[in-house]
């Protein structure tokens, strides 16, 4: 098993993290857009989007069934599959991946629910050091404003209300992404964390985000690969 | 009481002092006799007036149903086949076993974290790493391992279920056909267990023996764990 900052590979892994409302997916889309545009051949993945675990994980949050070390648990299952078939192939074959969350949302809301940081940072040691981490700095109360849908729109888990911390969700969310942040800040010397200011314009944060980038595709391959969803169903396909 | 605790930082929001039943643990490998044992166990704990919880791998209602189709698509790398257990386990752990201690019931578990750990490391997680991830876990009172050689549990798979796809480890690809993949697979996962035997303070009973004879050598094992404290 390798672990985290040994993996060596051709292809590239670019993260983005921050709090819900921070803006990190509208970048990370831009990002692909224009490293599409340059003829790179990319990867999109998200967390908690494996096939094979996300029935468990949806029903679990239904029923509200999760604790601390199930949820903790579940996701680290499912980034695993994901690290297993949707990470480190496409960085084989030399692909740009681009990572919609990371290790360190597991970090940060982990430990946000009373995880023990050093265990969960073990339970990860199995996943690829990203090439370049952002972090989409913003606080709850501006966060807040650009959740489309308000209040309607938090989820229980989001708001972290199975921690009890409030019995209002919009309070319970504030307290909790609080929480969150205070745990993302603490990681920004720790990992290396590039820190994006979110309150900036989205054309300011974007060319920021292309000129750290552009440093980094020195000698990256080009040149469209066939998508590795294709390439995964064949995989399977062969088993027994 | 705080006779409990955990092997490493333990469960968020669950004081281990606050346990009161016994935890005792029946390991092994596939087709060792676990579950006649279990029964056998049981059915002695409670004519001596002990209430019994008995539980086994992969039925817990977060994960249960997930892990078996997952299973049944063959498709789970080795990392999230491991995660996706230890998930399984901790729910367990927290909804079955952690409420029936403080009730101050027996727990008589089929298989605990060595299994889980065995298999994993098997399957090439690093050791160090599956030993940290369970670290959540409740350290039991007791560890029954029933241990029997590849030769003898070759002798009972064939008289009883035959072999199956995941006890022989085919996904490992160790052997050309189910036969020679499930001696070498057995054989691993022994290696691990004889490993961890030492380590976790296993009492290792030697299944070679008639049933009766191992059975009453385990409630003989667990006799001075039930004397009132």
């Amino acid at each position: 098993m390798k672990v985290y900052g040994k993996h060596r590979f051709p292809g590239r892994l670019f993260t983005v993290e921050g709090i819900d409302g921070s803006g990190k997916s509208t970048q990370l889309a831009l990002l692909e857009k224009w490293l599409e545009s340059e003829r790179y051949g990319t990867f999109f993945s998200e967390w908690n989007s494996s096939a094979l675990v996300r029935d468990v994980t949806r029903r679990g949050k239904r029923k509200r069934m999760l604790t601390p070390m199930t949820f903790s648990l579940l996701h680290a299952t499912d980034f695993a599959d994901r690290t297993e078939q949707c990470i480190i192939p496409p960085l084989k074959a030399g692909a740009l991946v681009l990572a919609d969350r990371y290790v360190y949302t597991a970090f940060a809301r982990d430990v946000a629910r009373g995880v023990n940081p050093g265990w969960v940072r073990n339970l990860y040691r199995f996943a690829v050091k990203p090439t370049i981490a952002f972090y989409f700095r913003i606080s709850v109360d501006d966060a807040m404003k650009r959740l489309v849908g308000g209040r309607d729109a938090i989820k229980y888990y989001e708001a972290g209300m199975d921690r009890q911390l409030s019995g209002d969700i919009e309070e319970s969310f504030r307290l909790f992404q609080g929480a969150v942040i205070d745990e993302y800040d603490r990681m920004v010397d720790e990992f290396g964390l590039v820190v994006i200011d979110a309150t900036g314009s989205i054309e300011e944060q974007q060319a920021r985000m292309r000129a750290i980038v552009t440093k980094a595709l020195t000698g990256a391959r080009k040149g469209r690969i066939r998508r590795w969803v294709d390439l995964n169903s064949t995989a399977q396909a062969s088993r027994p | 009481m705080g006779r409990f605790e955990f092997y490493g930082p333990g469960l968020p929001a669950v004081d281990a002092h606050d346990l009161k039943g016994k935890l005792v643990v029946v390991e092994g490998t596939d087709g060792v006799g676990r579950s006649t044992h279990i029964g056998l166990l049981k059915e002695w704990l409670e004519s001596k007036g002990h209430a019994v919880l008995d539980t086994g791998m992969t039925r817990s209602a977060l994960a249960g149903k997930g892990l078996k189709a997952a299973k049944e698509g063959h498709t789970l790398g080795g990392l999230t086949m491991s995660l996706f257990y230890a998930t399984d386990f901790a729910d367990r752990l927290e909804n079955e076993m952690i409420p029936a201690l403080r009730a101050g019931f027996v727990v008589l578990t089929d298989r605990y974290i060595y299994s889980l750990m065995a298999r994993a490391t098997v399957r090439g997680a690093d050791a160090q790493w599956v030993k940290g991830v369970y670290e959540f876990s409740l350290k039991p009172d007791i560890v029954v391992y029933l241990r029997a050689t590849v030769d003898e549990l070759v002798t009972r798979v064939v008289q009883t279920a035959g072999f199956n796809y995941w006890e022989s480890g085919m996904d490992l690809r160790l052997g050309d056909d189910l036969f020679d993949s499930f001696v070498e697979y057995q054989g691993r996962l022994l290696a691990e267990f004889d490993a961890m035997a030492d380590e976790y303070g296993f009492h290792v009973m030697d299944t070679s023996a008639s049933i009766q004879s191992v059975s009453e050598q385990i409630k003989s094992l667990l006799e001075p764990l039930l004397l009132p404290a």
